[in-house]
């Protein structure tokens, strides 16, 4: 008995003896700081930051090797946190978030081809990762079980759905995605991203000058994530409200339903969502990236400066706008007329952009208030240059300076300049553009009784939007098709007639196009007290001023400021350019889109001295993806907006159409068939069957 | 050939966690991820022979020579325990991230019966030293099997569409069956 309390006794005490030595011996000082950090940090050890999990991260941060914002599980707070207990200020990182360029589509074959395995990495796994479908999700989820945040979630049609308020960044899902479709992406990537031959484009996605990622949005309205839809609008264009108003939407020329049925409305869609925004009374918050400290200044307030600027601010640089004109806006104010866009929301569309936290200094004229010598002083790094296409042309006839001769820029500007212009009561108007067709339902509206629209073409030549020429036909506008103006006869200073000379079409030229000519003594002598004359415009390029920095600047012969194709960079290096006056007149999406575009290249030029070309850069559309037939598509018609009643609306200038309710919306919503690059093509895929087939690997799998 | 019998025989035959249900706390504790699975085999691998030894020469130059070999069950958990202690305290010093990885498992081996079921089994087949050595190198090695085997399969259970009520442990514990009656399948091999 006393020998085996001994014994234990002993082994007890050589034991704690032992342990007494070897804590002194081993002893570790925990450095308090891990700890500290390690408290401050989530502890969710998803190993979002690289380090394998939080302690490890908490040790690289204390240690001096790590920022103390490389947790991405915990977002601002916990980096704010860290910082505090490092004694650091932190700089907003910004945030990485997770996205599929997967859009659907028809993705049947893949699904019933793994009848019965649950997964992606199964299915992957068992295949050896040889599927019909290079690039489309699966739709088994894996995604969303290894999403430790939960911020991925299945849709009704098996495609996951990101949730931007949850997701980390943690890159999880990235991992599990057998199909390596999902990709980590911060604003900043998404916005210096410009499409490329090899993705999954939808056709109105290639087509849409600004490349919008229409079936992504059209896909949030049907889900009814509206904040979601405007946000993806938002990466690509910053003026859904006007776009959606006055585009005229080259992309659902396009469109793939179309080819079968009615196109899908996307611009009533786009205005959809762009209206409940403001509905909201609310702008929603866009990303903006940490301050890079350099200095843009952007000349012309156009659609192409709001977009280049907004672009550039949300990129992390200060901007500063110069306007000539007392409000921003361009031709969307002072061209388009207030019945298509009311200036009212044209000011809440432009507010949201300024409130970035961009400077706005308008009623200067670049050439005579300042100059690039002015600019460069002012610690300018670069300076975009959209000044759009202002000078009209002249109808270069006898009589143009009599009372009552107008130009059309200069007649729709006076609208919002506080000085409407004053009109007779025959009116007519020479031209086919939007100028012109503006003009005329502007002049009726003003009270004229007859307003004729001359145009030397005929009305399918006519440039103008299509649904603007049908509106204005409905509001009673007489269209004088192959004439033009000769002469314009007067009495005391004020005009009293017009003389027009009727002209017929060429027989088509080698490059297909039919120019109009006169024909010889069909003079025509018309009654009208007022012509307007909107025949095209060009840059106004009246500031170049010899001596001065500006002078290197080079001009087209077309009047338009010389530039890059792929840079939008000038003959200065320091000055970029884009929208009407660098293509000449078209239409405001191409300037969104050239804003973008320019937004690029100055951030490459600024942060990186060289502006790397964007590869495999898509400018065609893609031969493939234009099939055209769509097998099993059933007609819905497409949706109408309400408009105001034809005899209502001559006597003003109330907006005449209005937006589609949430259930229209979501009817045409329905009518997308989310076309992808291989997903839609039946024939390609067909054709690829048949070369999987022949490799063997898959050829039972196949069969549906 | 007597020693690959006993290494074929620990490792696979007489599975310590399969075939003889020793150690199933980390079994189902540990075996969620690849990496805490590998980490926590290591860690049984070298406390277990470490174990083995010191509780082998203890019975041999302690408990035999003064008659107390009753004590033995109560003076090995004392043993075990102790140096568990020592190995965590060690570890933490000396291999930093190991002892991160295995986190609070590492007092788990403490009362890992596993451990303490070796050493007893070494005192009562009466192995030699070298065999003793041997066969509670190759014990570990047949848990870290088992546990990184099981480990690998529960990770697939994460991805895979379970009914809610299986969920977990319950999968687990099922999962744990079948491998042991697969294991069963090496009985008569030896
Ligand atoms: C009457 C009319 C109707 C139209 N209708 C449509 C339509 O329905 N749909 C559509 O998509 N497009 C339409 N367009 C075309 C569209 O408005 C233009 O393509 C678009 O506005 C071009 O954008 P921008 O930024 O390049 O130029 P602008 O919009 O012309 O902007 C240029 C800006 O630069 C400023 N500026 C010029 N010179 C100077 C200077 N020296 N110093 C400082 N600032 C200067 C101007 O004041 C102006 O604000 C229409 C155009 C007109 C004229």
């Amino acid at each position: 008995m006393i020998n085996a309390l001994i014994v234990m006794g002993g082994i007890g005490f050589i034991a704690a003896l032992l342990l007494g030595v070897a804590s002194r011996v081993f002893y570790v000082k925990e450095n308090p700081l891990i700890i500290e950090v390690e408290e401050a940090l989530p502890g969710a050890n998803c190993g979002g930051c690289g380090y394998a999990g939080c302690h490890a991260a908490a040790v690289a941060i204390a240690t001096g090797k790590a920022p103390p914002n490389i947790c991405v599980g915990g977002g601002p707070e916990v980096s704010e946190n860290v910082a505090a207990v490092m004694g650091m200020k932190i700089v907003a990182k910004e945030p990485e978030l997770a996205s599929t360029e997967c859009c659907g589509g028809d993705r049947a074959i893949e699904k019933f081809d793994y009848d019965g395995i649950q997964d992606c990495r199964a299915a992957n796994m068992l295949f050896g990762g040889t599927k019909l479908c290079e690039r489309g999700c699966l739709g088994f989820g894996t995604c969303v079980a290894s999403c430790p945040f939960d911020a991925i979630v299945m849709g009704p049609d098996r495609l996951p759905i990101f949730l931007p308020d949850k997701c980390r960044g943690c890159g999880n899902c990235i991992r599990n995605c057998p199909k390596g479709i999902i990709s980590l992406i911060s604003s900043t990537a998404k916005i210096l991203h410009f499409n490329q031959y090899s993705e999954c484009l939808a056709p109105c996605r290639q087509k849409c000058p600004a490349q919008i990622d229409v079936p992504a949005y059209i896909e949030h309205i049907r889900e009814g994530r509206y904040k979601e839809a405007i946000l993806t609008i938002k990466e690509r264009n910053p003026l859904p409200l006007t776009c959606g108003r006055v585009c005229p939407h080259p992309c659902e020329e396009i469109c793939r339903r179309g080819v079968e049925d009615e196109p899908v409305a996307i611009n009533y869609l786009k205005r959809f969502v762009a209206d409940w925004e403001m509905n909201q009374d609310k702008h929603l918050d866009v990303s903006v990236a940490a301050s890079t400290g350099y200095k843009v200044a952007v000349i012309g307030g156009g659609p192409a400066g709001l977009s280049c600027a907004y672009f550039l601010r949300r990129l992390g640089h200060k901007v500063t706008i110069y306007e000539k004109m007392p409000k921003l806006g361009g031709m969307l104010r002072y061209g388009i007329p207030e019945y298509r866009l009311p200036k009212k929301i044209l000011d809440w569309e432009i507010e949201g952009i300024i409130n970035l936290g961009i400077d706005v200094r308008c009623n200067v004229k670049f050439g005579e208030d300042f100059d690039l010598e002015f600019l460069k002083a002012a610690g300018f790094d670069a300076v975009f240059c959209g000044i759009g296409a202002w000078a009209s042309r002249d109808m270069k006839i006898e009589g143009e300076d009599l009372q009552g001769v107008w130009d059309g820029i200069d007649f729709l500007a006076r609208f919002h300049l506080g000085d409407p212009p004053k009109i007779g009561k025959r009116v007519i108007i020479v031209g086919g553009g939007n100028t012109a067709i503006d003009a005329a339902r502007s002049s009726l509206r003003l009270g004229a009784e007859k307003v004729t629209l001359m145009y030397r073409r005929s009305r399918d030549e006519m440039p103008a939007n299509e649904l603007e020429i049908v509106a204005a036909e409905q509001e009673g506008i007489e269209m004088l098709f192959l004439a033009a103006p000769v002469k314009i006869l007067g009495q005391d200073g004020k005009m009293i007639q017009v003389e027009y000379i009727k002209m017929r079409l060429t027989d088509p030229d080698p490059s297909g196009r039919r120019r109009p000519e006169p024909i010889p003594s069909s003079e025509t002598l018309i009654e009208a007290d007022t012509i307007i004359a909107a025949i095209g415009q060009f840059p106004k390029i009246d500031f170049i001023r010899e001596g001065k920095l500006i002078s290197n600047l080079k001009i087209t012969k077309w009047n338009t400021i010389d530039g890059k194709e792929s840079t939008l960079q000038t003959e200065i290096p320091y000055v970029f350019t884009g929208g009407d006056c660098f293509t000449g007149p078209a239409i405001a999406v191409d300037a969104i889109g050239a804003g973008r575009y320019a937004a690029r290249s100055i951030h490459f030029f600024l942060t990186e001295g060289e502006i790397p070309p964007v590869e495999d850069r898509q400018t065609k559309l893609i031969r493939e993806t234009l099939f055209e037939s769509v097998e099993g598509l059933t007609h819905v018609p497409r949706a109408h907006q309400p408009e105001l009643e034809v005899n209502y609306r001559i006597g003003n200038f109330e907006e005449v159409e209005h937006t589609l309710t949430p259930d229209a919306a979501k009817r045409e919503a329905e009518r997308c068939l989310k076309c992808g690059l291989i997903c839609y093509n039946r024939e390609l895929l067909e054709a690829m069957g048949r070369e999987m087939a022949s490799v063997g690997d898959s050829a039972e799998a196949k069969k549906e | 050939m007597e020693y690959i019998l006993l290494i074929i025989s620990a490792v696979l035959v007489n599975n310590i966690l399969l075939a003889q249900y020793l150690g199933n706390c980390p079994f189902l504790g540990v075996s969620k991820q690849m990496d805490t699975a590998l980490g926590m085999g290591t860690a049984v691998v070298f406390t277990m022979t470490l174990a083995s030894i010191i509780t082998w020469a203890v019975h041999r130059w302690i408990l035999a020579p003064f008659d107390l070999v009753f004590l033995q069950t109560i003076a090995f958990i004392l043993v075990i325990a102790s140096l568990v202690q020592f190995v965590e305290i060690f570890m933490k010093k000396m291999m930093e991230p190991l002892y991160r990885a295995l986190g609070i498992f590492l007092p788990l081996i403490t009362t890992n019966c596993a451990v303490l079921g070796v050493a007893l089994l070494c005192i009562k087949k009466e192995y030699s030293f070298p065999q003793m050595v041997i066969f509670s190198f190759a014990s570990g090695l047949g848990f870290a099997l088992a546990l990184v085997l099981f480990a690998g399969l529960r990770e697939r259970y994460a991805i895979s569409r379970i009914p809610k009520a299986l969920e977990g442990t319950a999968i687990g514990l099922i999962t744990a069956g079948f491998m042991s009656l697969a294991f069963f399948g090496f009985k008569g091999m030896t």
